[in-house]
């Protein structure tokens, strides 16, 4: 012990002086990305670093979202937020009303950094700004859900990529017929791909006032749209065995299905993209499609996943230039390119898209397919109905949906009266979050 | 029965301070803050509350799921405790035995309790998948008998099973400590007077480890309440359709995960209250059967 102790005295010394020489404004900066993706932001943030000789960025990851958001809250009410935030879809109604951000647009105009607001897609901008369109956060790792399927199953039954759910069906049944012992499709319950996204591309309501974005004493209603039809195909096609129940708790999930090539069929973020391409069976041929619309050629655009960097109240003005100048950082088309071609991620500005377009990124492997997600995003101009979600309690209110989907899907009650109870349910939350925050409004 | 006192109660009271500070700090004043936030709708981002008054916990107990989910971690209760006691306590008879390699056996059997919950969670998982391995071969035998993907009752079995397999390497230390302690001669007697091994067991043997017994009931009924959240967390997730989903996964998910911070404090108010009456009354009606020598 005594042999260890001056030496740890010295590490420590080393340590001050490496600190104290750097000298660099620091701001902390926390993300929810983990595994090959926080790897990859790790590596944004040390790009940035090097390029910088005033500021840096103490980067920090954290397992999960609901994990930085969670620690972010717990050290903001300690005073000892970071000003950099990554935060997701899902806490974005809390962070807007709670007040306690600096609208990025504002902090851009504030250090007279000039950024091009009107180069971000719509449907990823509109995700994140008030209900005025003020952009509150900065668009950073965006998604959407897409198709992915086996090109090879496909032609083996002669069919064309489906492009309804009612083609998509019979697409079901005849992979059946061909290979009885094949799953065609593996489901996995989503409420991101079958109740939000799916609402969004057949531009039906999901919740009154605008989706949540008019005010807060929003009430659910996807127990009443087509929503419920679509659901009740899927149990449909499970209970024919066309579709098998692939989930992490049954030892497979339908993303690991896809990829070992067991199922014809598998839906999810395209953020998944890069993570197929490394890992799959060799002798899997697959490509990327828009989800199906309800009916033929009427498709709206996709909603945005991902997340998106919120600057933290409560800072000196030293750390929000760092900020800006990080921010800008990553906007730049370099720092984006880097960005998506070693993540899934879709690139959030149009002229980076165009860019990576007119450079061939897309239009070889293992790049190519990305550029559906953007296809399926600016499918239209958003409207009401397809801007996104602005609910309070949306963790919960995704937990209930999914209970009630297991217990339609095991046989315990119908799609509709599941639904029915999930919207009930989801509402009693709805009417407590606006409690919570009485006597203020949705910015 | 002689005690030691201090005459000087500063001098006491400054030799337990440090004790004290930390129970404060770290179970008193969260219990506070959780109690105040149980009685009020708290914004997560500080902000200010509203006052409720018994609103939280009316529309906690008005909810019939969450009556499931105290019926669901009392049946998790019980049976990871019946399980992993009684796994335990023949484990530790046969290590106590003496029989051939128990020493290798005694060691092995004390690791398991190193092992973090989401990672026997992790491990069960594989385990009781459907799809692989030992429970695919009973699917093959018996088609359509295991699937804990749909079967919420299964799904609890298999979460009772890891709970309880973590649990017994911890009563196995206690109950291996608990029959070393037995006096040899004891046992030796009874063997000259033509006892056989299990009427040993019977009327020495347990009787005097009846206070470890207790002791072993009491942590591992709490700890089922209070610690089980980690493998339900990696193995069903509280589902499916909420069949696993224990009053302390539920706090986390409302509170940590859904930002529903007086729900779930309030939860806890409860969660804690259900757990002092059931250490209250495994004192008061069991403890009195117990006999310290």
């Amino acid at each position: 012990m005594t042999k260890t102790y001056p030496a740890l005295v010295a590490l420590a010394l080393a340590f001050c002086a490496t600190t104290a020489s750097a000298e660099k404004i620091k701001f902390d900066y926390w993300y929810g990305l983990s595994g090959d993706l926080g790897a990859v932001l790790a590596q944004t943030c040390d790009r940035f670093n090097a390029s910088q000789d005033k500021y840096e960025a103490v980067c920090t990851g954290y397992d999960g979202y609901e994990l930085v958001v969670q620690s972010a809250i717990a050290a903001f009410r300690a005073g000892k937020a970071p000003a950099l935030l990554q935060s997701f879809d899902a806490g974005t109604a809390d962070l807007m009303m709670s007040g306690q951000f600096y609208a990025v647009t504002q902090m851009m105009k504030d250090f007279k950094i000039d950024i091009n607001w009107d180069d971000y897609f719509p449907g990823i901008a509109d995700y994140y700004s008030s209900s005025k369109g003020e952009m509150f956060s900065m668009p950073f790792n965006s998604s959407t859900a897409v198709m992915y399927y086996n090109t090879d199953d496909l032609a083996s039954v002669n069919m064309p990529v489906p492009a309804t759910w009612e083609e998509f069906g019979n697409t079901l049944k005849a992979l059946k017929a061909k290979n009885p012992s094949k799953c065609a499709y593996g489901y996995e319950p989503s409420v991101w791909v079958d109740l939000e996204q799916y609402s969004a591309i057949n531009n039906v309501a999901l919740a009154t006032n605008n989706n949540g974005y008019d005010g807060l004493d929003t009430k659910l209603v996807y127990n009443t749209t087509s929503a419920v039809k679509h659901m009740e195909d899927i149990k449909g096609w499970l209970d024919a065995g066309l579709a098998e129940m692939k989930v992490s708790a049954g030892g497979m999930n339908s993303q690991e299905a896809f990829s070992q090539n067991i199922c014809s069929f598998f839906f999810g973020s395209i953020a998944n993209h890069s993570s197929l391409n490394l890992k799959h069976a060799d002798n899997l041929h697959w490509d990327v499609g828009m989800i199906p619309t309800e009916k033929a050629g009427e498709r709206h655009n996709s909603v945005v996943g991902g997340a998106s960097l919120w600057v933290l109240a409560g800072k000196s003005e030293d750390e929000y230039r760092g900020v800006a100048e990080y921010l800008k950082f990553i906007s730049t088309p370099d720092s984006i390119k880097f960005w998506v071609s070693n993540t899934g991620y879709i690139p959030v500005t149009k002229s980076a898209f165009d860019q990576l377009t007119k450079d061939g990124f897309y239009a070889a492997a293992p790049y190519k397919g990305r550029e559906t997600a953007i296809a399926s995003l600016t499918a239209t101009e958003p409207g009401p109905l397809n801007r996104g979600f602005r609910l309070g309690s949306m963790i919960q209110l995704r937990a209930e949906w999914l209970s009630d989907v297991q217990a339609a899907l095991a046989g315990q009650m119908t799609v509709q009266a599941a639904y029915d109870q999930s919207v009930e349910r989801g509402n009693a939350m709805l009417e407590k979050f606006a409690k919570t925050y009485a006597g203020k409004t949705l910015p | 029965m002689r005690r030691a006192y201090f005459k000087n109660n500063w001098v006491a009271g400054l030799m337990v301070a440090p004790q004290l500070i930390i129970v404060f700090t770290f179970f008193y004043f969260p219990t506070s803050q959780a109690l105040y936030w149980a009685f009020t709708l708290e914004q997560p981002w500080g902000g200010g509350n509203t006052w409720v008054g018994f609103d939280n916990f009316r529309t906690i107990l008005e909810d019939p799921y969450y009556w499931s989910s105290i019926w669901v971690s009392v049946v998790y209760a019980v049976g990871s405790t019946v399980l992993a006691v009684g796994m335990a306590l023949t484990l530790a008879i046969f290590a106590d035995r003496q029989l051939a390699g128990y020493k290798l056996y005694k060691v092995g059997m004390i690791w398991p309790y190193a092992i973090a919950a989401p990672a026997v969670g992790l491990a069960f998982r594989f385990i009781f998948t459907p799809g692989a391995g030992i429970m695919m071969f009973v699917n093959q035998l018996f088609p359509h008998l295991w699937n804990p993907v749909d079967d919420g009752n299964q799904a609890m079995a298999m979460v009772i099973v890891a709970g309880a397999w973590k649990q017994v390497a911890y009563n196995f230390i206690f109950f291996l400590a608990g029959l070393q302690s037995i006096p040899r001669s004891l046992i030796e007697a009874g063997a000259m007077d033509g006892a056989r091994v299990l009427r040993r067991m019977r009327d020495i043997q347990l009787p005097l480890l009846a206070p470890t017994f207790f002791f072993v009931l009491v942590i591992n009924i709490t700890d089922s309440f209070t610690d089980s959240f980690g493998i339900v967390d990696t193995m069903t997730a509280g589902g499916p359709s909420r069949a696993t989903n224990l009053m302390v996964y539920k706090i986390f998910n409302d509170g940590f995960q859904g930002l529903d911070y007086s729900g779930a404090a309030a939860q806890s108010i409860i969660l804690m209250l259900l757990v002092i009456a059931l250490t209250f009354v495994q004192f008061r009606y069991i403890e009195r059967k117990v006999h310290y020598t």
